[in-house]
């Protein structure tokens, strides 16, 4: 492909061409996708803690399905799905308590973690095990996990579209909710499960304590740009996939201008979202500084 | 277990079991779990860097906790203060892959770093830890009473000096301080854990604070000497018994509190 | 004592009040109403000096001001008793951990029964009751012995009875020490029998005054921008909106007055 200019771009020769690319760029995809939407409705809850706290949890998963040869993707959705059951059983409806609740279910699964990956280190060929599973491994996911991967990024999207309008409501005023005949410890469980499908999918790409990036990133700068919830999630979704794709090509890129030392993924999906939060505060403060003027 | 050797462990362990303990009491009154999370993790890069560049690890470290408090104070002025943190934690978190990512040996480094290394500490750390950790506990104890007050709501300090804004920045330095020399000796992620789990028990056992912060200093204590008496007998991660610890503590709390609230006339 | 001269608040973008004056003598029980987000709350914190601003004077005169924050959610888990809030108003600005000491505690004894909260001053103060809770907020705000006690919505959210407790409180300690209390409140009929003096805040501006000159039926009207009816049963004046389309209007405040007797 005969690029424009500068020299980042000179090498993208390979990039379509590359079997590790296209995995890649599917499960990123898909992972910044479904992230970015179940995002929204966890920075509308100020459950981001929570958010992170799963994220965290599931590298036990996948600490532990390196160790009993499982699909990574298998231990990671397990390990989230367990934790975000647990803090639903302890259940505490006050921002302060369900913080510490969410804080202390970590300590677990992060103690669990510290297990498994002393094990994978000790027992298995896998050295790099801390590494792979605590900041990602986007070029090196074996290609038949893209298929189950898929489908469960298609299943959290059909969750999303099912919980949009309870969530909405309760995001509002759980006791509203209530009266109008929500249930709204499950539909909170459904939401923590739904959560942990898309924390699963990015820990596996971006790895697990930085999937919080993808999860809370766009959807706060997106909340900033638009005020209504449908926009919300389609700007969001935007700047994730932007943010997974840019930051693909970037490190694949970076191969070359590094001489073969190339800079990981991660940071580059990392530091276009935070740019890209940081770019939407700008855009408020323009808005509030165009409101006083008009004033 | 008594060793020469391990009385550095041992030394050091109980350091920051102290501080971590009166931290996290205020961590959890204050409901600040996920900055008493967040520092200690953004606060491991700082460690990769400072292997990257030469310099000193301790530098290295304060450096990065420092960036970090800045990062949530900056951050939450123009929005949601969870947000805040998230964006901060994963800002230092992608500039921590990238320096260990320019690191050749790393793989044991990073787990060292997240989860500690508990055995194994020189005679020379002892010193700035020690020096660091009493500084910190010092300025908690100072604090003491505005902290309390503030956390029942932030109108209620009418002093000029002692602002909302200003006594949470001195809260999150503090925080800072006691996570970068926690972090080479428990590890980012179990620093944490170390932070909340005590006091959430401890908090349920008696309503009087003064108590509850000696109880969580007590707890910690306990929690850190038996997860190395564990972790040397099992060769297990110290980190495992620690986050274990803080779910029973937390749980043990929860059902303190309910023995408490059944007896028909409350204590005097 | 209390002074509030010409006072503006703005934030940018959103001016919050606007020339608002009024003065409460020593000894005054003043109900500040006005609707949510009139700037009840933005007063208050002006007068604590929490808030700049603008322009105008606010005298406060000798003693301290005690305050009573907004709804405070005091966690359940709080490791603190009820004691522990009201020693904090002693010295919760201090340095250090308190130590024990005979005078404080006697201090806080005497303030515990003087708000009546002797009986649970050693519960934690997370599991008392709504009404609880806002007597020990009381007694923190005056353990300092201040002349001038502000209070902002102490009554929201609270049933009836407590209510009616919570007012009688404060009625007995504006006769009993000539304390002067200014109150924000959205409803303003519970204060009725107690209240002499009364501020009211709408879309910034104040009307101030005794309870009689403007608890009447044309000053309410203009004010709400609605047909509001002063009626009187049992004794006791009670104020109300008028229903039907036809209220919903500003001329209705040039209409005869209807009742304005106060006991």
């Amino acid at each position: 492909m005969a690029m424009f200019s500068p020299a980042i771009f000179i090498t993208t020769a390979g990039f379509f061409h590359n079997s590790a690319v296209h995995v890649a760029l599917a499960i990123g995809g898909s992972a910044a996708v479904v992230s970015a939407i179940v995002g929204v409705f966890t920075v509308l809850r100020a459950q981001s803690f929570a958010g992170h706290a799963l994220a965290d949890i599931s590298s036990a998963g996948g600490s532990a399905a390196l160790l009993f040869g499982l699909p990574p993707l298998v231990g990671f959705l397990a390990m989230a799905m367990l934790a975000a059951g647990g803090m639903e059983v302890v259940g505490a409806r006050q921002i302060r308590e369900r913080d510490l609740v969410s804080g202390v279910v970590l300590g677990a699964g992060l103690g669990l973690t510290a297990l498994f990956l002393y094990l994978d280190i000790s027992m298995t060929t896998a050295s790099n095990a801390a590494n792979m599973v605590m900041f990602g491994s986007m070029f090196t996911i074996a290609p038949e996990t893209m298929i189950p991967a898929l489908w469960v990024a298609v299943l959290a999207l059909v969750m999303c579209v099912l919980l949009y309008r309870p969530l909405l409501l309760i995001a509002i005023d759980p006791d509203l909710a209530t009266i109008r005949g929500l249930n709204v410890r499950l539909i909170g469980l459904l939401y923590l499960l739904t959560l942990s499908i898309a924390v699963a999918l990015s820990a596996m790409t971006i790895g697990a304590i930085l999937s919080t990036a993808l999860l809370i990133g766009p959807a706060a700068a997106a909340i900033r740009w638009s005020c209504r919830p449908g926009p919300a999630i389609i700007i969001a979704s935007v700047i994730a996939i932007s943010a997974t794709w840019g930051g693909i090509f970037l490190a694949y890129d970076s191969f070359y201008w590094t001489r073969n030392h190339g800079w990981p993924v991660s940071f580059f999906i990392v530091t276009i979202i935070f740019l890209a939060y940081l770019a939407s505060g700008r855009t408020t403060a323009l808005a509030r500084l165009r409101r006083a003027i008009t004033a | 277990m008594l060793s020469n050797f391990m009385i550095n462990t041992w030394t050091v362990a109980s350091l920051v079991a102290i501080t971590a303990g009166l931290v996290g009491f205020f961590t959890v009154i204050r409901g600040a779990s996920f900055a008493a999370h967040t520092i200690p993790l953004s606060t491991f890069p700082g460690a990769a860097a400072a292997v990257l560049l030469g310099v000193n690890q301790v530098l290295g470290l304060i450096v990065a906790a420092s960036l970090s408090v800045i990062g949530i104070n900056a951050l939450s002025r123009r929005g949601q203060p969870d947000v805040a943190t998230a964006m901060t934690l994963v800002m230092m978190l992608g500039l921590g892959t990238l320096c260990l990512s320019q690191i050749s040996q790393y793989s044991q480094q990073v787990y060292a770093l997240l989860f500690g290394q508990v055995f194994g500490i020189s005679q020379a750390s002892i010193t700035p830890i020690a020096v660091i950790d009493i500084f910190a506990a010092g300025a908690l104890l100072m604090l003491f009473r505005p902290l309390l007050l503030s956390s029942l709501s932030t109108d209620l300090l009418q002093a000029r000096y002692l602002t909302a804004t200003r006594l949470n920045l001195a809260f999150l330095i503090i925080l800072a301080l006691a996570s970068a020399v926690a972090l080479p000796v428990v590890g980012a992620l179990l620093v944490f854990s170390l932070m909340v789990g005590p006091a959430s028990a401890a908090r349920n056992i008696t309503s009087r604070p003064v108590l509850a912060m000696g109880l969580t200093v007590l707890i910690s204590l306990f929690t850190v000497w038996t997860a190395i008496v564990l972790s040397y007998v099992t060769n297990w991660p110290v980190g495992f018994f620690v986050g274990g610890f803080g779910a029973i503590a937390y749980s043990a709390g929860r059902g303190a509190l309910r023995i408490r609230r059944w007896k028909p006339s409350p204590i005097s | 004592m209390l002074t509030v001269d010409s006072l503006s608040v703005g934030f940018p973008g959103n001016q919050v009040l606007q020339d608002v004056n009024f003065h409460l003598p020593q000894g005054s029980f003043c109900g500040l109403i006005g609707t949510n987000g009139s700037g009840k709350t933005t007063l208050l914190r002006t007068i604590l000096g929490l808030v700049t601003p603008d322009k105008g004077k606010i005298e406060t005169g000798v003693g301290g001001i005690g305050y009573v924050p907004q709804k405070i959610q005091l966690d359940p888990f709080m490791p603190l008793r009820a004691r522990d809030v009201v020693a904090l108003g002693i010295d919760g600005h201090h340095l250090g951990v308190p130590l024990p000491s005979p005078s404080r505690r006697r201090a806080v004894d005497s303030m515990l029964a003087e708000v009546g909260a002797t009986e649970f001053a050693n519960r934690r103060v997370g599991d008392l009751s709504g009404g609880q809770q806002q007597r020990i907020m009381i007694a923190h705000a005056l353990v300092r012995g201040p002349r001038l006690l502000l209070l902002d919505e102490p009554l929201a959210n609270l049933d009836i009875r407590s209510v009616a407790e919570v007012i009688a409180l404060l009625h007995k300690l504006v006769v009993e020490q000539k304390i002067t209390v200014l109150l924000s409140a959205h409803d303003m009929n519970p204060l009725l029998p107690v209240m002499n003096q009364i501020v009211y805040l709408a879309h910034g501006r104040s009307v101030s005054g005794a309870v009689e000159e403007v608890v009447r039926s044309s000053v309410l009207s203009s004010l709400y921008g609605y047909h509001i009816d002063v009626i009187q049963v049992h004794g006791r004046v009670l104020v109300v909106a008028a229903v039907g389309a036809e209220a919903r209007t500003t001329e209705m405040a040039h209409e005869p007055v209807h009742v304005t007797s106060i006991p």
